[in-house]
């Protein structure tokens, strides 16, 4: 479990998602420390199905705290290839450890280098900042 | 304009709460984990800083009277010292100027706890009101307010006072109050579950507040104060009621007390009329069935295609469903649509409450 805030090994979206590069080429998503942290307690967590094809930026899921409700989007394309099933029955995983038993969904990106795009953890700190 | 704090914010910074503003004021939302503080009051104890809510005090000679007018409720039912009620304050019109609790202390002094966003608006309707009756009007800033709530919480707060304090203390009934030594403890509360409400005065409330988390006493915070209020079908002034509606269409007929019908108080006339002509809305429970949380103001759709609107949403986490407070039109109706996130979803039309004492009242099909 990492206790970082924002881990230097991952990418980030400017709505808060993270995203990591696994050793069999495809890739990890889920929502920052910052995003769990902004909507408190989360009680119902939306997952894509596996095998659902996705654009960047789409909309792929749904956060659900006491407080609000948010969309999870999408940060490269490509297909859903495993959802964390865990995360239905107890959707604390998220606020309690968002990089590590928290992740939500597993994607095969169909474009090369669209990770590229995104926000290394230094561009995302200030995002986080605000 | 910057906001109040009570004389225990800087406990809550030590404690590293996250603040939010409340009705003009910097309050803890949560300590950590709201979930968590919810099942802390259900289970065990937990304690809330109420200090920005308004105590006032009333005196003088005519002052039963005085409330007798003042409020929906009849203080006469107040027939013991120490004896407090539950009721609305009402404008001409019959609509809710705020709800508060009103605690009989002698015969020519009354107590009265009401909302910290209506202080203002509260007093100076008070007062106006006060002055016919030759009542004093004594807003008592030098108190700080602190709830103890849960299954435990009155033994944990019995372990930290003086044998005569929990003498006086350990024979109070609900809905009972007493002064002893400075501190006025009352066994009321806004969660359904046993407890104490305490006024103490400021230089002794930080002191206060470390000795009850000393003996394991947990900080809450008013995310889950809106949690617990609601699961215990508890109004919340601002969004299950306020100056538009009365308490006949707010599930509140029971705080109004029409007899004796000699006694006139202020909107009497109009809820008579209201009552004469039918009321023609009530405010339920809604329980959803499926995933999500429902939000203030969603719309409501009933069978017949007429239109509520959600009053208070929340998740219950004792349930682990979603429940709300609406406004709908009077039914027979025990099912209707909500709309969540612009999605119509079933939900169960349910009598308030949801729980009480830590046990669901709810079967699983939405019936009671």
């Amino acid at each position: 479990m990492t206790h970082e805030k924002i881990p230097s090994e991952l990418k980030y979206t400017e709505s808060h998602e993270w995203i990591r590069e696994d050793d069999s080429g495809s890739y990890t998503v889920g929502i920052s420390e910052h995003a769990q942290h902004l909507l408190g307690d989360l009680v119902f967590v939306e997952l894509p199905r596996v095998g659902d094809s996705f654009e960047k930026g789409d909309e792929i899921g749904v956060v659900e705290s006491v407080k609000a409700a948010s969309d999870v989007y999408a940060p490269i394309s490509g297909e859903v290839t495993e959802v964390n099933t865990a995360l239905p029955g107890e959707p604390d995983l998220i606020n309690k450890d968002p990089y590590g038993a928290g992740w939500m969904f597993k994607i095969s990106p169909s474009i090369e280098h669209e990770i590229e795009e995104l926000l290394d953890h230094e561009e995302y700190a200030k995002i986080a900042e605000e | 304009m910057s906001l109040k704090m009570t004389i225990l914010h800087p406990e809550h910074k030590h404690l590293n709460a996250r603040l939010v503003e409340f009705g003009g004021w910097d309050m803890p939302l949560h300590y950590g984990s709201q979930l968590e503080e919810h099942a802390t009051v259900r289970e065990d104890a937990g304690v809330f800083d109420v200090s920005h809510m308004t105590c006032v005090d009333l005196r003088g000679e005519h002052v039963k009277n005085f409330l007798r007018y003042l409020l929906a409720n009849d203080v006469e039912k107040l027939t013991v010292p120490g004896k407090a009620l539950y009721s609305c304050m009402l404008n001409e019109q019959g609509y809710v100027i705020d709800d508060l609790i009103c605690y009989y202390l002698g015969s020519t002094f009354y107590r009265l706890v009401v909302n910290a966003s209506t202080r203002e608006k509260d007093l100076a309707w008070i007062t106006k009101h006060a002055q016919a009756f030759d009542v004093t009007v004594t807003l008592r800033e030098d108190v700080a307010m602190m709830a103890v709530q849960g299954p435990t919480a009155r033994d944990k707060v019995h372990s930290i006072l003086t044998e005569t304090q929990q003498e006086a203390v350990s024979a109070l009934k609900p809905f009972f109050a007493v002064q002893t030594d400075d501190l006025f403890i009352a066994r009321t509360g806004y969660t359904g579950e046993d407890g104490y409400e305490i006024l103490v005065p400021e230089q002794k409330a930080i002191s206060l507040w470390k000795q009850l988390l000393a003996v394991g006493v947990k900080p809450i915070g008013l995310g889950a104060r809106d949690t617990l209020r609601l699961e215990a079908g508890l109004n919340l002034y601002g969004s299950d009621m306020d100056e538009s509606t009365t308490p006949l269409e707010s599930n509140l007929r029971w705080t109004v007390a029409f007899e004796p019908t000699q006694r006139n108080f202020i909107g009497r006339a109009a809820l008579e009329k209201q009552e004469q002509h039918g009321v023609a809305r009530q405010l339920v429970g809604l329980v959803l069935e499926e995933r999500g949380v429902i939000r203030n103001h969603a719309k409501v759709i009933m069978e017949n295609g007429e239109v509520g609107e959600v009053t208070s949403g929340t998740f219950s986490p004792t349930m682990g469903k979603a429940i709300a407070m609406a406004r709908i039109p009077v039914t027979q109706s025990t099912e209707c649509l909500v709309e969540l996130r612009g999605k119509p979803m079933k939900a169960y039309i349910v009598n308030l409450p949801f729980v009480r004492k830590g046990k669901v009242l709810i079967t699983s099909n939405g019936v009671a």
